[in-house]
């Protein structure tokens, strides 16, 4: 995973609202109340980088995948890949671009043709934009078959035939098969299990090393995002709420909501478990439809003040490396926190800026 | 903790006949589990887990399925009960929620209706001091304005809400056992924080005994007592909470500790997977089923590795090194990050 990330902006996402309508009626259908759920986001993703979007269900984090690779119409707002607005691109003018950037899926179980042979789906995106003839279409299926660590023997079986984790290998394959730069994996692992996730990330790692590939990588486990990302932006009802380089937002979380997430993520050693604060949210993520006013965290922080429902608060800069944060409230901000680099401290845990002060689990002897 | 088990589970064998072959889902379960212990059980899908708990149960009625082995509640044999008496167990004496919260309701009674009725099935109750119990379990299971929710349908809950539905069901009995099948699995974190904490709560009030069920090592660490590992059917490792995350001694216990990307450590550059996939469950390999993606294979896991004790104070485990041997592998099995600085 290159560390910098200091390539060319390769995506700019300015403003970028979506709205999904609800409506009313049989006949004479009328549009009754909006879900927000993206709302005035800006991102932007350098070339080589990994950008993670972390968040709960709900929170929109998918929904701006998808308007980035323009698989949903934004409602407002501008999405710029390699300097060129696509936001507002016909279908028609769109289909080049999309070449260069393609989705991975969730569901390995879903998102493959269970009719349709391996060698057909990983060659489709291939026919459709016209790359070769057959001959040349077989063998790239077949190189692309063994770059994600699948047998080229594998082409004529069907989806059902492979596991979860192979599945997920053939969707990789399927979406590098037109030289994508930018490939946008919306929770990639999540329907893997344990053993098979850690493979796939590996394989993620070595994909974007061996083709320089720039990520986008949604998805809500807030371990998964730390080991693959270079920058990690935080989601809340439609809104960013924070967005740090990886290792510093771990360290160092400003928001009072990415305080609670990480500190509510299950860490598997007993005794540093039971040593650390957990801040438990009370209650549920609020409707989209009609979000709270201000800060749309407020009603469930425990920073909560007056102004929080009545200003929403806006995305700015603490600290000169790119870390930011919407909050009244801001966390871990002043002198000594922000003057410590988060490579000093390696050894302190991340968790909720909980110290674990020592590698646990260790035993005595061998180290 | 101590005395009579209150549950005892004695060679649990399961496996359905399919057109494909005898699927051997439960290989040879044991374990015990005292009054208000929390027995976390861990493994990846198709590892056994549930299948155990769902036959502790007798909720399997399946002609195709096979059960041999004994499960003893305080003394009784459930597998030798007939249906109606199981019917009194359960819910009464066992209660179980499940993973699914949207699923495992009916989404056309009310929740406060679906409540009353469990309690009616067990209780010599009146209608009204049904419903009046089920405001009161909503209540501690911490839904607001349970007086108003009881009406409610269960589409007009929350995810994390519905599965405290589930739980307030499930207590509706004091039930002396819990059995939680993945309760947390598909909720947000931060709901999944709100859930745990409330099963630790309610075990303290009630006094049950607890079973998670989990794939998750970080939800057991939270709350287990005592922690069992299952592969391809089998338990393969067991004992103690701290046994099993400070002195692991399978091999595959190492390798779930490892390919997890965890907060409380340095980042790794790379995680460390364990090869392969689990076997079939048709055609299980001979001697130890771990044995095809096991990195420290010798001679002798041709055969089978019976759970021991080989390293004192009721840790079990199934594998054929010696806890010497596995001092060093471990080390780097289970901190990536410190096998890095080595090279």
């Amino acid at each position: 995973m290159s560390a910098d990330g200091g390539g060319d902006v390769l995506l700019r996402a300015d403003h970028v609202k979506k709205y999904f309508p609800i409506r009313k009626g049989i006949v004479l259908q009328h549009e009754v109340a909006k879900v927000h759920a993206v709302d005035d986001v800006s991102i932007e993703v350098r070339a080589g980088e990994t950008l993670g979007l972390v968040g709960e269900s709900g929170c929109g984090k998918s929904t701006l995948g998808r308007c980035i690779i323009r698989l949903h119409d934004l409602s407002s707002g501008s999405v710029f890949f390699d300097g060129r607005d696509i936001s507002r691109l016909s279908r028609r003018a769109l289909r080049p671009l999309r070449r260069q950037m393609q989705m991975v899926f969730q569901d390995p179980y879903a998102s493959l043709n269970p009719r349709k042979r391996v060698g057909t789906i990983i060659a489709d995106p291939l026919r459709i934009h016209h790359q070769g003839d057959r001959g040349q279409v077989k063998k790239r299926v077949q190189e692309l078959l063994e770059l994600v660590g699948l047998s080229p023997e594998h082409l004529n079986r069907y989806p059902h035939e492979f596991s979860g984790g192979q599945r997920q290998r053939i969707g990789v394959a399927r979406a590098l098969a037109l030289h994508p730069r930018l490939i946008i994996a919306d929770e990639p692992v999540s329907a893997l299990d344990v053993s098979i996730r850690a493979q796939v990330i590996n394989l993620f790692d070595d994909l974007q090393e061996e083709l320089s590939l720039t990520y986008i990588f949604i998805a809500h486990d807030l371990g998964v995002v730390r080991h693959v990302s270079d920058r990690i932006a935080v989601m809340y009802l439609g809104k960013i709420v924070e967005i740090s380089p990886a290792e510093e937002l771990y360290q160092r979380p400003i928001h009072p909501y990415t305080e609670a997430l990480l500190s509510a993520v299950p860490i598997p050693d007993p005794d540093l478990s039971a040593r650390r604060e957990h801040i438990v949210l009370e209650g549920d993520v609020p409707s989209p439809i009609v979000p709270p006013s201000g800060c749309r965290f407020h009603p469930r922080c425990r920073y909560a003040t007056e102004i929080c429902a009545l200003q929403e608060p806006p995305l700015v800069a603490h600290g000169a490396d790119g870390h930011l944060a919407a909050c009244h409230h801001p966390l871990n901000v002043g002198g000594a926190a922000a003057a410590s680099a988060p490579e000093a401290a390696p050894e302190s845990g991340g968790a909720g800026g909980v110290s674990s002060g020592q590698v646990t689990g260790r035993p005595g002897s061998g180290s | 903790m101590t005395g009579t088990p209150l549950l005892e589970v004695r060679n649990l064998k399961v496996s359905f006949r399919t057109e494909d072959g005898t699927v051997r889902a439960v290989g040879g379960v044991s374990f015990t589990l005292s009054e208000g212990e929390t027995l976390g059980i861990v493994g990846e899908s198709g590892s056994g887990k549930s299948v155990t708990m769902m036959s502790v149960m007798r909720l399997i009625i399946d002609h195709n399925a096979r059960f041999e082995g004994e499960v003893l509640y305080k003394g009784r044999d459930l597998m030798t009960l007939g249906q109606d008496q199981m019917r009194k167990v359960r819910g009464s004496e066992i209660a179980m929620i499940f993973q699914d919260p949207m699923t495992s309701l009916n989404p056309v009674y009310r929740v406060g209706w679906q409540i009353s009725e469990q309690i009616r099935a067990h209780e010599q109750i009146s209608k009204r001091a049904a419903h009046a119990r089920a405001v009161e379990l909503l209540g501690a299971v911490g839904i607001p304005h349970p007086r108003e929710r009881v009406d409610d349908y269960p589409h007009q809950f929350s995810g994390g809400m519905r599965q405290r539905v589930m739980i307030a069901m499930a207590l509706s009995c004091s039930p002396d056992l819990l059995i939680a099948d993945e309760p947390t699995t598909a909720l947000d974190v931060t709901i999944q924080a709100q859930i745990l904490n409330l099963i630790k709560k309610l075990k303290d009030d009630f006094g049950s005994a607890v079973v998670l069920i989990t794939h998750d090592m970080g939800v057991v660490a939270d709350i287990a007592d005592r922690v069992a590992v299952m592969y391809a059917g089998r338990v393969i490792e067991q004992g103690s909470k701290h046994d099993v995350f400070y002195d692991p001694q399978h091999p595959y216990t190492w390798g779930l500790l490892g390919s997890i990307a965890r907060l409380d450590r340095p980042r790794p550059k790379r995680l460390t997977a364990i090869k392969g996939m689990p076997p079939s469950l048709i055609s299980l390999p001979g001697g130890c089923s771990f044995g095809p993606r096991c990195p420290h294979r010798w001679e002798r896991c041709a055969e089978l590795p019976e759970l021991i004790d080989k390293v004192g104070g009721g840790h079990l485990d199934a594998c054929h090194l010696a806890p010497e041997q596995k001092r060093d592998r471990r080390e780097r099995a289970i901190h990536p990050e410190l096998s890095e600085e080595r090279a």
